[in-house]
Protein backbone atom coordinates (compact mmCIF):
# COMPACT_ATOMS: atom_id res chain seq x y z
CA UNK A 1 0.00 0.00 0.00
CA UNK A 2 2.85 2.52 0.81
CA UNK A 3 4.31 2.28 -2.70
CA UNK A 4 1.27 2.81 -4.59
CA UNK A 5 0.93 6.28 -2.17
CA UNK A 6 4.76 6.73 -3.36
CA UNK A 7 4.18 5.97 -6.67
CA UNK A 8 0.34 5.60 -7.75
CA UNK A 9 0.17 3.09 -10.02
CA UNK A 10 -1.38 4.03 -14.06
CA UNK A 11 -4.70 4.41 -14.48
CA UNK A 12 -5.01 4.82 -17.76
CA UNK A 13 -6.50 3.07 -19.67
CA UNK A 14 -4.22 2.69 -23.37
CA UNK A 15 -6.91 1.22 -26.54
CA UNK A 16 -5.31 -2.19 -27.54
CA UNK A 17 -6.20 -0.90 -31.00
CA UNK A 18 -3.52 1.43 -31.92
CA UNK A 19 -1.97 -0.41 -35.17
CA UNK A 20 -5.37 -1.92 -36.00
CA UNK A 21 -7.93 -1.17 -38.55
CA UNK A 22 -10.87 1.22 -37.29
CA UNK A 23 -13.24 -1.03 -36.21
CA UNK A 24 -16.28 -1.44 -39.06
CA UNK A 25 -18.99 1.60 -37.96
CA UNK A 26 -21.60 3.88 -39.49
CA UNK A 27 -23.07 6.58 -37.25
CA UNK A 28 -25.65 9.10 -37.98
CA UNK A 29 -25.61 12.73 -38.28
CA UNK A 30 -25.27 14.30 -34.61
CA UNK A 31 -26.03 17.80 -35.91
CA UNK A 32 -27.81 18.81 -39.52
CA UNK A 33 -24.93 21.03 -40.14
CA UNK A 34 -22.46 18.52 -40.89
CA UNK A 35 -22.16 14.94 -42.15
CA UNK A 36 -22.09 11.90 -40.00
CA UNK A 37 -19.35 9.65 -39.61
CA UNK A 38 -18.56 6.09 -41.18
CA UNK A 39 -14.78 3.94 -41.26
CA UNK A 40 -15.06 3.86 -44.44
CA UNK A 41 -15.06 7.28 -44.68
CA UNK A 42 -11.70 7.27 -42.36
CA UNK A 43 -9.79 5.01 -45.42
CA UNK A 44 -9.34 7.38 -48.13
CA UNK A 45 -5.83 8.42 -48.60
CA UNK A 46 -5.68 10.62 -45.84
CA UNK A 47 -4.42 11.01 -42.33
CA UNK A 48 -7.60 12.53 -39.72
CA UNK A 49 -7.93 13.06 -36.11
CA UNK A 50 -10.79 10.94 -34.66
CA UNK A 51 -11.77 13.28 -31.95
CA UNK A 52 -14.06 11.24 -28.97
CA UNK A 53 -16.26 14.37 -27.23
CA UNK A 54 -19.09 15.32 -25.89
CA UNK A 55 -20.70 18.35 -25.69
CA UNK A 56 -21.42 17.54 -21.79
CA UNK A 57 -17.77 16.77 -21.14
CA UNK A 58 -15.98 20.13 -19.50
CA UNK A 59 -12.53 18.99 -20.64
CA UNK A 60 -13.87 19.27 -24.41
CA UNK A 61 -14.42 22.90 -23.78
CA UNK A 62 -10.72 23.67 -22.63
CA UNK A 63 -9.79 21.25 -26.05
CA UNK A 64 -12.01 23.02 -28.13
CA UNK A 65 -9.76 26.21 -28.84
CA UNK A 66 -6.79 23.45 -29.65
CA UNK A 67 -8.39 21.40 -32.17
CA UNK A 68 -9.23 24.88 -34.05
CA UNK A 69 -5.77 25.68 -34.35
CA UNK A 70 -5.13 21.87 -35.91
CA UNK A 71 -7.42 22.36 -38.21
CA UNK A 72 -6.06 26.01 -39.08
CA UNK A 73 -3.19 23.89 -39.37
CA UNK A 74 -4.47 21.77 -42.21
CA UNK A 75 -5.76 18.48 -39.87
CA UNK A 76 -8.81 16.70 -40.64
CA UNK A 77 -10.94 16.31 -38.02
CA UNK A 78 -13.50 13.94 -37.39
CA UNK A 79 -16.26 14.00 -34.43
CA UNK A 80 -17.60 11.39 -32.83
CA UNK A 81 -20.26 12.53 -30.41
CA UNK A 82 -21.05 10.52 -27.10
CA UNK A 83 -24.24 10.46 -25.42
CA UNK A 84 -25.32 13.98 -26.87
CA UNK A 85 -28.57 15.78 -28.12
CA UNK A 86 -28.12 17.70 -31.35
CA UNK A 87 -29.36 20.61 -29.06
CA UNK A 88 -26.57 20.73 -26.85
CA UNK A 89 -23.85 19.91 -29.39
CA UNK A 90 -25.25 22.68 -31.36
CA UNK A 91 -24.91 24.87 -28.34
CA UNK A 92 -21.17 23.69 -27.50
CA UNK A 93 -20.24 24.01 -31.42
CA UNK A 94 -21.91 27.46 -31.40
CA UNK A 95 -19.95 28.55 -27.67
CA UNK A 96 -16.62 26.75 -28.65
CA UNK A 97 -16.27 26.38 -32.53
CA UNK A 98 -16.42 23.86 -34.70
CA UNK A 99 -13.45 21.88 -36.10
CA UNK A 100 -15.06 18.81 -37.39
CA UNK A 101 -15.43 17.87 -41.28
CA UNK A 102 -18.06 15.26 -40.06
CA UNK A 103 -20.07 14.63 -36.94
CA UNK A 104 -21.03 10.89 -35.55
CA UNK A 105 -23.81 10.22 -33.02
CA UNK A 106 -22.51 7.52 -30.73
CA UNK A 107 -25.84 7.61 -28.14
CA UNK A 108 -24.94 4.22 -26.33
CA UNK A 109 -20.95 4.72 -26.61
CA UNK A 110 -20.44 1.55 -28.59
CA UNK A 111 -18.05 3.19 -31.36
CA UNK A 112 -16.06 4.05 -28.62
CA UNK A 113 -16.06 0.76 -27.10
CA UNK A 114 -15.14 -1.04 -29.86
CA UNK A 115 -12.01 1.80 -30.20
CA UNK A 116 -10.70 1.16 -27.28
CA UNK A 117 -11.66 4.68 -26.00
CA UNK A 118 -12.43 4.85 -21.91
CA UNK A 119 -13.36 8.21 -21.61
CA UNK A 120 -14.10 11.82 -23.21
CA UNK A 121 -11.99 13.59 -24.97
CA UNK A 122 -9.64 10.88 -26.28
CA UNK A 123 -8.28 11.31 -30.02
CA UNK A 124 -6.74 8.73 -32.65
CA UNK A 125 -4.46 9.07 -35.03
CA UNK A 126 -5.87 7.12 -38.19
CA UNK A 127 -3.79 7.08 -41.42
CA UNK A 128 -5.16 7.17 -44.94
CA UNK A 129 -5.44 3.24 -45.19
CA UNK A 130 -8.28 3.50 -41.96
CA UNK A 131 -5.48 1.93 -39.79
CA UNK A 132 -5.15 3.45 -36.10
CA UNK A 133 -1.46 4.99 -35.58
CA UNK A 134 -1.86 6.64 -32.32
CA UNK A 135 -4.48 7.88 -29.26
CA UNK A 136 -4.09 11.04 -27.43
CA UNK A 137 -5.87 10.66 -23.78
CA UNK A 138 -7.00 13.18 -22.30
CA UNK A 139 -7.80 16.76 -23.81
CA UNK A 140 -5.06 17.93 -26.73
CA UNK A 141 -3.87 20.80 -25.20
CA UNK A 142 -1.55 23.46 -26.63
CA UNK A 143 1.57 22.03 -25.66
CA UNK A 144 0.19 18.31 -27.17
CA UNK A 145 0.33 20.18 -30.98
CA UNK A 146 3.61 19.15 -32.13
CA UNK A 147 3.79 15.72 -31.01
CA UNK A 148 -0.07 15.22 -32.59
CA UNK A 149 1.16 17.12 -36.21
CA UNK A 150 4.26 14.82 -35.91
CA UNK A 151 1.89 11.71 -35.54
CA UNK A 152 -0.23 13.11 -38.63
CA UNK A 153 3.07 13.24 -40.41
CA UNK A 154 4.08 9.65 -39.52
CA UNK A 155 0.59 8.44 -40.78
CA UNK A 156 1.13 9.86 -44.12
CA UNK B 1 -15.35 38.10 10.47
CA UNK B 2 -18.72 36.37 10.79
CA UNK B 3 -20.22 38.79 8.45
CA UNK B 4 -17.14 38.12 5.75
CA UNK B 5 -18.42 33.80 5.90
CA UNK B 6 -22.15 33.98 5.64
CA UNK B 7 -21.51 35.37 1.66
CA UNK B 8 -19.16 32.08 1.44
CA UNK B 9 -21.41 29.97 2.80
CA UNK B 10 -24.47 30.72 0.98
CA UNK B 11 -22.40 30.45 -1.90
CA UNK B 12 -20.88 27.22 -0.93
CA UNK B 13 -24.77 25.36 0.11
CA UNK B 14 -26.06 26.92 -3.33
CA UNK B 15 -23.17 26.14 -5.66
CA UNK B 16 -24.20 23.30 -8.29
CA UNK B 17 -21.15 20.55 -8.48
CA UNK B 18 -20.18 20.49 -12.14
CA UNK B 19 -22.02 17.49 -13.58
CA UNK B 20 -19.72 15.07 -16.24
CA UNK B 21 -22.60 13.04 -16.97
CA UNK B 22 -24.72 13.87 -20.31
CA UNK B 23 -28.30 14.79 -20.57
CA UNK B 24 -29.33 11.47 -22.26
CA UNK B 25 -31.62 8.96 -20.94
CA UNK B 26 -29.73 5.71 -19.95
CA UNK B 27 -29.56 3.26 -22.54
CA UNK B 28 -32.67 0.59 -22.93
CA UNK B 29 -30.64 -2.52 -21.78
CA UNK B 30 -28.45 -0.65 -19.19
CA UNK B 31 -31.17 -1.17 -16.32
CA UNK B 32 -33.48 -3.50 -17.81
CA UNK B 33 -32.81 -7.36 -17.24
CA UNK B 34 -33.63 -9.37 -20.17
CA UNK B 35 -37.32 -11.07 -21.19
CA UNK B 36 -35.45 -14.77 -21.19
CA UNK B 37 -34.13 -15.38 -17.61
CA UNK B 38 -31.49 -17.38 -18.78
CA UNK B 39 -30.12 -14.92 -21.05
CA UNK B 40 -30.05 -12.59 -18.09
CA UNK B 41 -28.29 -14.92 -16.34
CA UNK B 42 -25.59 -15.37 -18.61
CA UNK B 43 -25.30 -11.91 -19.02
CA UNK B 44 -25.38 -11.23 -15.21
CA UNK B 45 -22.39 -13.36 -14.73
CA UNK B 46 -20.73 -11.68 -17.55
CA UNK B 47 -21.33 -8.10 -16.19
CA UNK B 48 -19.80 -9.28 -12.99
CA UNK B 49 -16.62 -9.98 -14.17
CA UNK B 50 -16.35 -7.40 -16.37
CA UNK B 51 -14.61 -4.13 -15.13
CA UNK B 52 -15.89 -0.32 -15.39
CA UNK B 53 -13.42 1.96 -17.20
CA UNK B 54 -14.00 4.44 -15.30
CA UNK B 55 -14.62 3.43 -11.94
CA UNK B 56 -12.18 0.94 -11.90
CA UNK B 57 -12.32 -0.99 -8.53
CA UNK B 58 -16.03 -2.19 -9.67
CA UNK B 59 -17.99 -4.06 -12.03
CA UNK B 60 -20.15 -2.99 -14.75
CA UNK B 61 -22.95 -4.93 -12.66
CA UNK B 62 -22.11 -2.78 -9.64
CA UNK B 63 -21.24 0.70 -10.94
CA UNK B 64 -23.87 3.53 -11.61
CA UNK B 65 -21.61 5.57 -14.08
CA UNK B 66 -23.38 6.05 -17.31
CA UNK B 67 -20.42 4.33 -19.04
CA UNK B 68 -20.98 0.83 -17.07
CA UNK B 69 -24.69 1.36 -18.11
CA UNK B 70 -24.02 1.64 -21.74
CA UNK B 71 -21.34 -1.31 -21.41
CA UNK B 72 -24.30 -3.35 -19.73
CA UNK B 73 -26.33 -2.40 -22.85
CA UNK B 74 -23.59 -3.62 -24.99
CA UNK B 75 -23.67 -7.23 -22.76
CA UNK B 76 -27.39 -7.83 -23.11
CA UNK B 77 -28.06 -6.66 -26.19
CA UNK B 78 -25.28 -9.26 -27.74
CA UNK B 79 -26.54 -11.63 -25.72
CA UNK B 80 -30.08 -11.15 -26.66
CA UNK B 81 -28.48 -12.15 -29.96
CA UNK B 82 -27.27 -14.89 -29.03
CA UNK B 83 -23.63 -14.38 -28.54
CA UNK B 84 -21.72 -16.23 -26.26
CA UNK B 85 -20.37 -14.39 -23.24
CA UNK B 86 -16.60 -15.77 -23.31
CA UNK B 87 -16.99 -14.05 -27.14
CA UNK B 88 -18.14 -10.71 -25.59
CA UNK B 89 -15.36 -10.87 -22.61
CA UNK B 90 -12.91 -11.43 -25.40
CA UNK B 91 -14.15 -8.66 -27.92
CA UNK B 92 -13.48 -6.09 -24.89
CA UNK B 93 -10.17 -7.84 -23.84
CA UNK B 94 -9.11 -7.22 -27.82
CA UNK B 95 -9.52 -3.51 -27.18
CA UNK B 96 -9.20 -2.83 -23.34
CA UNK B 97 -6.69 -5.40 -22.28
CA UNK B 98 -6.90 -8.28 -19.72
CA UNK B 99 -7.29 -5.35 -17.49
CA UNK B 100 -11.28 -4.95 -18.73
CA UNK B 101 -11.43 -8.70 -17.24
CA UNK B 102 -11.77 -9.86 -13.41
CA UNK B 103 -11.63 -13.28 -14.55
CA UNK B 104 -7.30 -13.85 -15.06
CA UNK B 105 -6.27 -16.08 -18.18
CA UNK B 106 -3.68 -18.77 -17.70
CA UNK B 107 -1.20 -17.15 -19.54
CA UNK B 108 2.58 -16.64 -18.48
CA UNK B 109 2.77 -13.43 -16.89
CA UNK B 110 0.05 -15.15 -14.78
CA UNK B 111 1.23 -18.21 -13.61
CA UNK B 112 2.27 -16.88 -10.23
CA UNK B 113 -1.07 -16.11 -9.66
CA UNK B 114 -1.99 -19.69 -10.36
CA UNK B 115 0.94 -21.47 -8.73
CA UNK B 116 0.82 -19.19 -5.63
CA UNK B 117 -1.43 -21.59 -3.62
CA UNK B 118 -0.53 -24.67 -4.86
CA UNK B 119 2.81 -23.54 -3.00
CA UNK B 120 1.63 -22.05 -0.41
CA UNK B 121 -0.13 -25.62 0.70
CA UNK B 122 2.71 -27.16 -0.04
CA UNK B 123 4.93 -24.91 1.66
CA UNK B 124 2.15 -25.33 4.57
CA UNK B 125 2.61 -29.14 4.43
CA UNK B 126 6.18 -28.90 5.38
CA UNK B 127 5.82 -26.52 8.16
CA UNK B 128 2.80 -29.20 9.85
CA UNK B 129 5.22 -32.19 9.04
CA UNK B 130 8.27 -30.69 10.69
CA UNK B 131 6.14 -29.87 13.99
CA UNK B 132 4.58 -33.46 14.45
CA UNK B 133 7.68 -34.87 14.03
CA UNK B 134 9.09 -32.79 16.59
CA UNK B 135 6.30 -33.68 19.01
CA UNK B 136 6.38 -37.20 18.32
CA UNK B 137 10.33 -37.06 19.16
Amino acid sequence: MASGLISPTDTQITSKMIGKPVPAFTLAAAVPERPGLSSAALAQGKPRLLNVFASWCIPCIAEAPVLMELKRRGVVIEGVAIRDRPQDLQQFLKRNGNPYASIGADPQSSVQFALGSSGVPESFVVDGKGIIRHQHIGDIRPEHIPGILAAIEAAR
Amino acid sequence: MRGRSLPILLAMALAAPALADSMMPAAEYANTQLPDAAQEAEASALMHTLRCLVCQGQSIADSDAEMAGDMRALVRTRIAAGEKPEHIRAWLIERYGNWVSYAPPVEPVTWPLWAAPVALVGFGWLLARGRFRRRRG
